[in-house]
């Protein structure tokens, strides 16, 4: 059906996407080249000329650095990790006949409409808070000290939380797979004497292989740029202890205000975020096929 | 999965699955009772529940001291407008795409989602730059704009899954019969990609809602949404579990019925139609 001219209308129906979506991607991926090989100081504006590559070297001097990126990848692969374990449980236990299947989704999906300022502000004040949280109530309540969740614990407190907003999500995806399972085939397992660990392994488990890759996808274009969760609540403290690398670049141009520092470190995102994307995509692109 | 069970295994699964989805749900619950609570009874330890003192005073002192219509004003133009703008963009492209791939298809697909691999916090200047100079900064016009563009990858690609659903022979069949372009998109086409526009629509203006960290960069005062006056008030000042709870829920309490009475369109739309 496709003729020359159907063809050219096409490509005119699409253009207008890709022609914005282009501009959206390199006018500012451009600028922030330019600026990462410039000194630029709001601090200091008299100072200004080429940086050559010192701008890009602070950030490999810097031990936050490491940390830095080592607590971005933490983050993306505890919060996969916890999401997929508890959502593959979750969606099975909805999954088996209960009363009032309907509610229950409501209820479980309900954390993902909670924005991330306030889902942060929340978990800190109402729950986390060292005094008037509801943790701490509950510690004292059982006789023991409360925890100080973000002074001792950073990063996985903000994990945990990350982990709440976006559990929803996976368990939802992993629901909808569950249910496209045929029963006849579990039975005739069943009948055949599989376990149940068994018949979880060798049939529901390969069922979601699918579903697994498009909530890791999902999940990790979002997580890579997770910054709200973590100003609301640590400030990437203490000290660097919960620093990602979105946070660092933040730091870098709102705090120490220095621009050609903070367009290096984005284009050290850039270029994490494609060294992930490669590698997931290089895994996971397989399953992804129709 | 359906398989007959014995009321006794179900009545087991059930307490199971409710308690699993109150823990979850708990957080949201807690925060909706404690802004009905007064600021002593909201931090007494141990935690109050009945012997609590209810008031509503929370909300009339939100309300009182902040601007809530504007800000709310500000999340519906935002979070529809660029929605709407994102869908005029984006329906011809996906359209196109789903009835006339050609071998690059696949390819285009990944290179618009990957243009949100970016990090924001990376483009943070350069965008804030461009805000300041062109005068968008601080506008809803700014703000519309910001949000299609990220959005759109994802409008492309839920839309271009649902309209792959489409069956092509009706459009051949209906060539045949003599359709011209306008009667094939107004009487076949529309009718069909209705449902897939309207879950893409409610995800994107949720998406949308909830975005906070171009909201919270690229406004002061005159365009902030609810995400920025929700950021505005965590910080600590005396006394205020309770005022912020309040602020929270007015904050998410929109979003979340809209979630609750749309969530089986939305399911659909969460999983870009990859999982079925």
């Amino acid at each position: 059906m496709a003729t020359q001219s159907s063809r050219a209308t096409a490509r005119l129906m699409v253009a207008p996407s890709v022609i914005v979506l282009f501009i959206w991607m390199i006018v500012p991926l451009a600028l922030t080249l330019w600026f990462a090989f410039r000194i630029y100081r709001l601090l200091s504006p008299d100072r200004n000329g080429w940086a050559g590559f010192s701008n890009f070297l602070w950030y490999f001097n810097s031990p936050d650095f490491w940390l830095a990126i080592s607590n971005t990848l933490v983050l993306v692969g505890g919060v996969l990790a916890i999401t997929i374990v508890f959502g593959v449980l979750i969606a099975l236990l909805i999954d088996q006949p209960v009363w009032g299947q309907g509610p229950l989704r409501i209820l479980v999906i309900s954390p993902f409409f909670v924005m991330p300022p306030v889902a942060a502000s929340v978990w800190e004040n109402l729950f986390m808070h060292p005094q008037n949280g509801l943790l701490a109530a509950g510690a004292i309540g059982l006789g023991m000290q409360p925890i100080l969740f973000l002074e001792q614990y950073p990063m996985s407190s903000v994990i945990f939380i990350v982990s709440w907003e976006w559990l929803p999500f996976a368990t939802l995806i992993f629901l909808t797979a569950l249910q496209s399972l045929s029963s006849e085939q579990l039975e005739a397992a069943e009948m055949d004497g599989a376990s149940a660990l068994s018949r979880f392994r060798y049939i529901v488990m390969p069922h979601m292989t699918r579903a697994i890759t498009v909530v890791v996808l999902i999940q990790t274009i979002f997580l890579l740029g997770i910054f709200g969760e973590i100003f609301t609540t640590t400030q990437g403290g203490p000290g660097s202890a919960s620093t990602t690398l979105p946070y660092m670049i933040y730091k870098q141009a709102v705090i120490a205000k220095d621009i050609g520092r903070a367009a290096a470190g984005g284009i050290i995102a850039v270029i994490l975020a494609n060294i992930v994307a490669f590698f997931l995509m290089r895994s996971m692109g397989k399953h992804l096929d129709t | 999965m359906a398989r007959a069970v014995t009321t006794q295994r179900k009545l087991v699964y059930t307490i199971a699955a409710w308690s699993v989805a109150l823990l979850i749900f708990f957080p949201v619950l807690w925060t909706i009772l404690t802004s009905f609570k007064t600021e002593t009874s909201a931090v007494a330890n141990p935690p109050e529940l009945l012997s609590a003192d209810w008031t509503l005073e929370n909300y009339a002192e939100v309300w009182g001291r902040t601007d809530y219509p504007r800000f709310f004003l500000n999340s519906v133009i935002i979070s529809v407008g660029s929605t709407l703008l994102g869908l005029l963009i984006a329906i011809p492209a996906a359209w196109s795409m789903a009835f006339v791939p050609s071998n690059k298809t696949k390819d285009l697909l990944m290179w618009m989602l990957s243009t949100k691999m970016m990090p924001a916090a990376a483009v943070l200047i350069p965008m804030y730059l461009i805000f300041q100079r062109t005068g968008l900064f601080d506008t809803r016009t700014g703000l519309v704009l910001a949000l299609m563009l990220m959005n759109l990858p994802v409008i492309i690609w839920m839309l271009y899954t649902y309209f792959k659903e489409i069956p092509g022979e009706i459009l051949e069949a209906a060539r045949m019969d003599g359709a011209s372009l306008r009667d094939e998109v107004l009487y076949i086409l529309t009718p069909m990609a209705i449902p897939g526009i309207a879950s893409t629509m409610l995800l994107n203006i949720i998406l949308a809602w909830n975005e906070a960290f171009w909201t919270i960069t690229l406004t002061t005062t005159k365009a902030a949404p609810l995400s920025a006056f929700i950021a505005s008030f965590s910080a600590p000042q005396g006394l205020f579990y309770a005022k912020l709870s309040a602020a929270s829920t007015m904050a998410i309490a929109p979003i979340l019925i809209l979630g609750w009475f749309s969530q089986k369109q939305l399911v659909r739309g969460l999983t870009f139609g990859a999982v079925k």
